[in-house]
């Protein structure tokens, strides 16, 4: 575990850059990590599929994985890629600040 | 039981953990509690056997036993469809119109399989270059496949977490591997597993161990591949961020859900089909007197058989309590124990939890094993084959299985990991 400065912050983050205090997270920070994973802007829809993982997140206290956020956040799974390319459960988590998705066990 | 309230218990599943949960109740509280199990058929299917079936290492037929023949007399078993659950009425529709009203539910009707989910996957090919070893029927149409496949790209593909066995598509490609040699025809042979994850598993230690025997055996990965779609006619597999994977034989795991009836229930599952579950006490977060037990719910541990196991004594003693109006007891910790068949008469052996990494060790016992946790061994592999008749006659009709504790501290072997590890 390691503390890196985001927006002028300092958080604590795990090996794979994931915020250990989802409490520490802000929009600020969300752009700032974004922009490091290669999303310059950060649009309506990614905020409307990062809001919803979080939402989630917080709700029930595991992420969803990529086959539930194409089926419930309202964006399919095409656009999700496209938005969050590689991996967008994965990096829409990161940008929003909770942990990795525990989906895959 | 003079005068005593009788419980309806309602059990929808009589696979692993529908059958083992109904004896052990009918055992314990026969006298009080009315126990009905429903299920759509009458066969239980040995699911770990389903990976022997397409190398010829065992028959279908060894591996199914009537349902109601696995459960005591006192249980009244039912073959039906359930159509949905009233959660707010306390009741069961069932298919022909009929209903069960229930005190207790438990809803113990695994996982299956939705090829249908993914384009391209279940179309005319299904059955000949397309394959998957996750049922009966596919298990056995894949031995012929097998035995037709000479040469060419034979590719391995998890569609999407979670599925059950997470280990077994690894243990497919190992056995495969094995099975490629003898006949002579490895060389002629690519052998691909194409999985979502980010590595060959999903438990870094483990998944270090089984990367390198993947590599060992000359067996290609393709990771972080997320299907989109199968084009049958070119024989690819597309992935949603445009990769291509070609094959000649394509052994997939398609996606899995719950099943159909827990779409039509309002309120009672998610997205997915799994129920939402209380990770601890294994109460549904659906309603108070709802229990889930195996790969139905949504807990995060592997959906296998001994995480059903060992989920069983938690399930048993909290629908008592529930019952008897006392606080639930928190006992399931995510215990989980695989064999991993790794070929040539070897297996490898991992145990964890939801806050345990796979160790090595020995287990049951610390000291005498006699089985090595993390590390192949033909005795592990000859402990793999020896647990079928356990199965049926001591895991489903409720007893425990000696030296193997349902909580992951009960397994000895962790007193060792813990001393050991504190020196890693």
């Amino acid at each position: 575990m390691t503390t890196v400065t985001l927006a002028g912050i300092p958080v604590e983050v795990d090996a794979e850059g994931f915020l250990v205090h989802e409490e520490q997270w802000n929009e600020q920070i969300a752009q700032e990590i974004a922009r490091e994973n290669g999303i310059d802007e950060l649009t309506d829809r990614h905020w409307q599929v990062i809001n919803f993982m979080r939402n989630t997140f917080l709700e029930t206290g595991s992420a969803p994985s990529i086959r539930s956020l194409g089926k419930t956040s309202g964006v399919p799974i095409k656009e999700l890629y496209e938005l969050f390319p590689k991996g967008p459960a994965k990096l829409a988590a990161k940008i929003g600040g909770i942990p990795k998705p525990r989906g895959c066990i | 039981m003079g005068g005593a309230v009788e419980h309806r218990i309602v059990i929808l599943g009589g696979g692993t953990g529908g059958t083992l949960v109904a004896n052990r109740l009918d055992r314990l509280h026969g006298d009080h509690a009315n126990i009905t199990v429903v299920d759509r058929d009458d066969a239980h299917v040995y699911q770990p056997g389903l990976l022997f079936v397409p190398f010829g290492l065992t028959r279908p037929e060894e591996i199914v036993r009537p349902r109601h023949a696995q459960l005591r007399e006192g249980v009244d078993f039912r073959i039906g469809e359930v159509r949905s659950v009233d959660i707010a009425a306390n009741r069961v529709d069932l298919d022909d119109g009929s209903t069960l009203d229930y005190d207790v539910l438990l809803i113990a009707t695994g996982a299956s399989l939705q090829p249908q989910e993914t384009e391209g996957l279940s179309g005319p090919e299904w059955g000949h270059t397309i394959h998957t070893f996750y049922s009966l029927e596919g298990a056995s149409a894949l031995r012929g496949a097998l035995e037709g496949f000479k040469k060419g790209r034979l590719v391995v593909n998890v569609i999407d977490m979670p599925i059950k066995c997470p280990v077994a598509p690894l243990e497919f490609c190992f056995l495969a591997d094995w099975q490629l040699h003898r006949r002579g025809l490895r060389d002629e042979v690519e052998l691909t597993f194409v999985t979502p994850l980010d590595e060959a598993f999903t438990k870094p230690a483990a998944s270090e161990r089984l990367g390198a025997l993947l590599s060992e055996k000359g067996i290609n990965v393709e990771s972080e591949f997320a299907t989109g779609r199968v084009d049958q006619g070119a024989r690819r597999l597309h992935s949603w961020d445009e990769r291509e994977i070609g094959y000649d034989l394509l052994v997939t795991i398609p996606v899995h859900g719950g099943p159909e009836y827990v779409g039509a229930s309002p309120g009672l599952g998610d997205a997915l089909g799994f129920i939402p579950t209380d990770r601890h006490t294994l109460q549904s977060r659906s309603a108070p007197n709802v229990f889930v037990i195996g790969d139905a719910t949504d807990v995060p541990t592997s959906k296998a058989g001994s995480v059903t196991h060992f989920e069983g004594e938690t399930v048993v003693g909290n629908i008592r309590r529930f019952l008897n109006g006392e606080p639930l007891e928190p006992s399931y910790d995510g215990h989980a124990n695989c064999f991993i068949e790794t070929g040539f008469h070897r297996a490898l052996l991992i145990d964890f939890d939801y806050e345990h990494e796979p160790l090595p060790g020995r287990f049951p016992d610390a000291q005498l094993g006699p089985l090595p946790l993390l590390a192949e061994s033909r005795l592990n592999h000859l402990a793999k084959l020896a647990f079928q008749p356990l199965y049926w006659q001591v895991l489903l009709p409720g007893h425990g299985i000696p030296g193997v504790g349902a909580p992951f501290h009960a397994s000895a072997g962790h007193s060792a990991v813990a001393r050991s590890g504190g020196s890693r």
